[in-house]
């Protein structure tokens, strides 16, 4: 059972380097919405994005066409990212786990977390994530959110090439600590501790 | 690959800076450049809307900055760090992050006595009022919290006198109040003290010092720990609420544990326009490579120098953490056993006048207004520094009238304590 207070880099590298498909639950067609920046950032990198909500569904998300649910993918999905609140994520993980095949991974959002789904997925053999966002984590694992001014927590010596639009960039950088090491990894396991 | 965590002096060289992509250069180049082409209308859009990583314009990010940040934060510990023009643009913009008009932050007494001015005079004509507490006193920090307390403000080591603060017992008064403890690092540096280790949620810095090293290039820097949830309660609507410069934007619903550090970016460097010069940053970086180096040479020196005076007649008491009869002593065992810093003070028997004829007389320590520098320093806080303060408080913050202010550099010590001694002597 993986220790979902902090995760190793090299879990997250794993899946981030494995899943090729994601379908995003709770995509928003909302420019200003964290799921909006993540659905284009992802696709951006080269990921198949699906995007799933009920509310939009006849409309399209940067070109890709809403469904409604998990159900009406119609075909094999690698990871599945959830954008909704902790009380909304149970019935989201019993979808995945009606899916055939079943997803390799997923994915719960920055502040989302729910250990009893999580949990469940994994009994199954599904990798799960959760409190986190991929396209941060791509971001930090490649360094580009370096250009933020954000601690990537990896180096490298090589010459990377220059990133350009859409191109999929390199997560095997060397990483300068796991997660534990982290003082605002500590702090959210002391909040979720406390609650 | 292994998640293995690499030391501090491999951080000092490596955090942040890699090849660059274009050319190979290995040193990080200096992007002297004010602003960055888009790819297309699409790219700046989901630029200018945060949406995408890159750079726009340099008061908002740029490059050669952006190593330093990330060196910056990784040596503290922290997600990530937003760079500045000087120490006290770090503290303007920290703050605007923080407090509204009427709302109240809890400062340590003994601080740098340009940041009391700022915190006295500038801060106040902005609506942020400080409540001023005793760092030697803990419960004087309880006592000082009301509903209208936003945030708490130490050193790590205080200047003038290179006193030790309690992090960890000042942290537990944060926590219970709800609000952020801002650390200013500048005196430690995260060789000698990392203040998110012990509590804190803020490390600021005036990079002009002991970080840069040199004595050539002003800057400041603010890091994020990453540890505050800015969502309850509404008390941080900058970074809790929807905000109207970016179309409804929520930072800490987007950004997670980096939230404060793009704040700063976004909303404060961008608005307020403190931007450090790339050719700034370059110069810091170069000097943060051998940091670990000169801080211990620092301290070792500092040690010397104070054991010296404290065995020397002219001189009625010194001031220096490391020193073991020292007040602070057994916080510097804990907080920075590698070395109690390189700024301190003495007082001598002669009073003020004998003050200002040493300063005359030293041949090798420069009389200057900074600390923090390859070479030894020394200056007396009462009639610079500190002169706008009244002598109550001249005291109270450790720079009465017959005190001297040393920053011990890198020479070799027995030439400073040649120096010293030749100018105490007669
Ligand atoms: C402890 C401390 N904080 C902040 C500052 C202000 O930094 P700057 O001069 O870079 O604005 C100084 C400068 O002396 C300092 O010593």
């Amino acid at each position: 059972m993986m220790n979902h207070d902090a995760y190793p880099d090299n879990y997250i590298r794993g899946i981030l380097n494995g899943v090729k498909s994601i379908a995003m639950v709770g995509a928003s067609p909302v420019n200003v919405r964290p799921s909006y920046f993540a659905f284009k950032y992802l696709a951006q990198r080269g990921y198949d994005m699906i995007p799933v909500n009920p509310g939009h569904v006849g409309k399209e998300l940067l070109g890709k066409p809403f469904i409604a649910s998990l159900s009406d993918i119609g075909g094999p999905v690698d990871m599945i990212d959830i954008f909704r609140n902790s009380s909304h994520i149970m019935p989201v993980v019993e979808e995945a786990l009606t899916l055939d095949p079943l997803p390799k991974v997923i994915w719960m959002q920055l502040g989302a977390r729910d250990d009893a789904a999580a949990a469940r997925a994994e009994s199954v053999g599904i990798k799960v994530v959760m409190n986190r966002c991929p396209k941060i984590e791509y971001g930090r694992l490649s360094s580009e959110i370096s250009w933020m001014g954000v601690n990537s927590r990896t180096l490298s010596s090589k010459r990377a090439p220059a990133p350009t639009q859409g191109m999929r960039l390199s997560l095997n950088r060397m990483s300068v600590g796991g997660g534990t090491t982290t003082a605002s990894d500590r702090a959210a396991k002391n909040k979720s501790e406390q609650s | 690959m292994s998640d293995r965590l690499p030391g501090f002096s491999t951080l000092a060289v490596h955090a942040g800076a890699q090849p660059d992509p274009t050319t190979g250069a290995r040193a990080t180049p200096i992007y002297q450049t004010t602003s960055f082409v888009f790819n297309d209308a699409d790219h700046a859009a989901s630029l200018f809307g945060l949406q995408a990583f890159g750079n726009i314009y340099t008061r908002i990010g740029n490059p050669t900055n952006a190593v330093l940040e990330e060196r910056v934060a990784a040596l503290e510990g922290g997600t990530a760090a937003l760079a500045v023009a000087s120490g006290h643009a770090a503290q303007v913009v920290v703050l605007q992050q923080l407090l509204q008009p009427g709302d109240e932050f809890i400062a340590a007494r003994k601080l740098y006595g340009g940041s009391i001015n700022q915190f006295t005079h500038a801060f106040k004509s902005f609506g942020w009022n400080v409540v001023w507490a005793d760092p030697d006193d803990i419960a004087s920090f309880e006592r000082a919290v009301t509903p209208r307390t936003k945030a708490i403000f130490i050193e790590s080591i205080a200047n003038p006198a290179g006193s030790i603060t309690d992090i960890e017992a000042i942290s537990t008064v944060a926590r219970k109040a709800g609000v952020p403890l801002i650390v200013d690092n500048t005196l430690a540096s995260p060789y000698l003290i990392r203040p998110i280790d012990h509590g804190a949620d803020i490390v600021v810095h005036s990079l002009t010092k002991f970080l840069g090293g040199h004595g050539n290039s002003l800057g400041g820097i603010i890091v994020d720990a990453g540890t505050f949830d800015w969502s309850t309660g509404g008390k941080y609507p900058m970074l809790s609420e929807p905000r109207p410069e970016y179309h409804g934007i929520r930072l800490q619903e987007t950004f997670g544990n980096f939230a404060f550090a793009i704040a700063c970016r976004v909303l404060g460097l961008r608005d307020l326009g403190p931007a450090l010069s790339p050719f700034n940053a370059f110069m810091i970086l170069t000097g943060i490579e051998t940091l670990p180096l000169r801080m211990q040479k620092h301290c070792d020196n500092a040690k010397a120098v104070a054991e010296f005076l404290a065995g020397h007649p002219a001189v009625a008491s010194v001031s220096y953490a490391g020193l073991p009869s020292d007040k602070y002593n057994q916080l510097a065992r804990k907080y920075a056993p590698k070395g109690a810093g390189a700024v301190f003070t003495f007082s001598l028997k002669g009073g003020y006048d004998a003050g200002v004829n040493l300063v005359s007389k030293l041949q090798l320590f420069s009389h200057l207004a900074n600390v923090g520098d390859t070479r030894s320093l020394v200056i007396h806080p009462a009639s610079t520094t500190h002169s706008q303060l009244d002598d109550a408080a001249k005291i109270k913050s450790g720079a009465g009238p017959d005190v001297v202010r040393l920053s011990v550099g890198i020479e070799d010590k027995e030439d400073l304590i040649a120096d010293l001694e030749q100018a105490l002597g007669a």
